[in-house]
């Protein structure tokens, strides 16, 4: 098989290539407008003017008022500190030192929560998951105690894409009047994001997961949510968050979320189609595949797999050669010696978890990629178990 | 992380690779569910590897460094395969990456092993 031209760009879920438009938008404020939002001369003003701007735009689609928009540097920094934030605030009121989250959290939550237990006396709850990776909010509700001051429950899988249920779930945590947050930060761009739908008083959101550019996030935090500053300093972001603004990166988050939703009905649309085209063709073509996730609970563009016999990282680099782009959560690919948590939280053993593959689309992915992907993986797959010794060919 | 381009060209086109279904030596490393695990089967002609074969499920490294080690050790007698190491292995690939050095790069106790093997059946052979 030819290699093509092009690379072919299957790591959406990893990160995204910044829209021109986008680019076009920041422009004017690296060199032009260059000045600190926070000074009293025009340059200042115009820098906040811009900022403030780009909150109003955030905060009409997350229907929220732009006051309730700090922006941050990262998805992770945004996760940090509606953790770390909400939990020191609720303990310094004396509300207890309890939160609840989940197994299959990223690893800017999972992390986190494991610091929080392990120097700073917090009690940590990990609701497991189903086999599709699914939240039960009974679950929620029956792990929620006296002392609990925070759930945090991702909006949807970053390594299998399942969406969770989480206006229910807001639902359980507003009628005990605990904090409720979620790691958006994958469904940003496709999901729906009312705040008030959702039910949610803190959300996270990384600006390059929809075409946007890195080194910039936000955390949306419901007004009245006690926060303690995690990043202590000037008095920006309303005391919320310390730290000169970036503010081309803010105007560049808000231009690309505008874009993604303004689009996101017919982008979402063309995209599942392929997903769906994607994995119906990997397992008729490939015997021993399994999809990972929620067969339709599953974000418009991922597809995951786990492929027993093999391992993922072996996949990815015979893709590579290929000319496409994907990822894995087999313990080599991710630099750790454990297979990805995610899958071992669905209850799927450590062998065939190392076996996994992510593909997720993108706008500018078309059938012929689809295609592409389903004519060279089957040959890969059947390389790498003609010379596995777990492999019996039938 | 990257590997270097002797890595890719051994797992890329990974010589030796298959079963010797009448082996006179077999050695087994690694566990799955750790994500490496490393078959292989030699052939013994006059104290010396006349053929050798593996099957691995694992990483890049892994492969390629099965690869490698058969390569190193083909045509060799028994003791100067039983110097072969790990590190040696992973020199001769120009190297591999730090986290990449415990856990997929087990070749080399594989031979020793399919070694170990055939001189425990050959052993018994001669009612040892």
């Amino acid at each position: 098989m030819e290699k093509p031209a092009k690379v072919i760009y299957l790591d959406h879920a990893a990160t995204t290539a910044v829209d021109p438009r986008v680019v076009e938008a920041m422009y004017p404020y690296w060199s032009e407008r260059y000045g600190n939002a926070s000074s009293i001369y025009s340059l200042g003003r115009e820098a906040a003017k811009a900022m403030e701007d780009a909150r109003k735009t955030v905060a009409d689609i997350l229907h929220c008022e732009p006051q309730e928009v700090i922006f941050t540097s990262c998805g992770s920094e945004s996760d940090n500190l509606a953790l770390r934030g909400v939990a020191f605030a609720q303990r310094h009121r004396g509300k207890g030192r309890h939160i609840i989250t989940t197994a299959i959290e990223h690893h800017a939550i999972g992390h986190t929560c494991e610091q929080l237990e392990k120097y700073f006396d917090f009690e940590v709850t990990y609701l497991p998951v189903d086999q599709y990776a699914m939240v039960d909010p009974d679950d929620v509700r029956r792990a929620i105690r006296k002392d609990t001051i925070l759930i945090s429950v991702m909006a949807a899988n970053n390594e299998v894409g399942t969406i969770q249920p989480i206006a229910e779930i807001g639902k359980i945590a507003r009628e005990h009047g605990i904090p409720f947050h979620t790691d958006a930060v994958q469904a940003g761009g496709t999901l729906p994001l009312d705040v008030n739908e959702l039910q949610v008083d803190l959300l996270s959101l990384s600006a390059h997961k929809f075409y946007g550019p890195k080194g910039v996030g936000m955390l949306y935090v419901r007004k009245g949510t006690p926060l303690l500053p995690i990043q202590t300093g000037g008095g920006h972001e309303r005391q919320r968050r310390a730290g000169t603004e970036n503010v081309a990166g803010i105007v560049g988050l808000a231009t690309a979320l505008k874009l993604a939703y303004d689009h996101a009905a017919e982008n979402n649309s063309r995209i599942t189609a392929l997903r769906e085209q994607l994995i119906q063709g990997v397992l008729e073509r490939i015997p021993d595949a399994q999809l990972t996730g929620h067969p339709s609970q599953r974000l418009p563009n991922s597809a995951s797999f786990v492929f027993k016999y093999i391992e993922g990282e072996s996949i990815l680099l015979h893709l590579d050669a290929l000319g496409i782009c994907a990822s894995s959560g087999s313990a080599c690919s991710s630099g750790s010696l454990e297979p990805s948590h995610v899958l071992l939280a669905m209850g799927i053993p450590p062998e065939i978890a190392h076996g996994s593959l992510r593909l997720t689309l993108g706008r500018e992915n078309t059938e012929e990629d689809v295609n592409y992907v389903l004519e060279v993986l089957p040959g890969i797959v059947e390389k790498l178990r003609m010379m596995s010794p777990l492999y019996q060919k039938q | 992380m990257e590997y270097s381009e002797t890595v890719m060209d051994h797992f890329m086109n990974p010589r030796n690779v298959g079963v010797i279904e009448d082996a006179d030596g077999v050695g087994k490393k690694g566990n799955p569910v750790c994500g490496d695990l490393m078959e292989i089967f030699i052939k013994v002609e006059d104290e010396r590897i006349v053929d050798i074969k593996f099957r691995t499920f694992g990483c890049g490294a892994a492969i390629a460094t099965s690869s490698m080690a058969t390569e190193m050790v083909k045509g060799k007698t028994l003791d100067e395969a039983e110097e072969l190491t790990n590190r040696a292995v992973a020199q001769a690939l120009g190297g591999l990456p730090p986290i990449k050095m415990h856990c997929s790069n087990l070749a080399a106790d594989a031979i020793h092993t399919a070694i170990a093997d055939y001189r425990r059946r050959h052993n018994e052979h001669k009612g040892l």
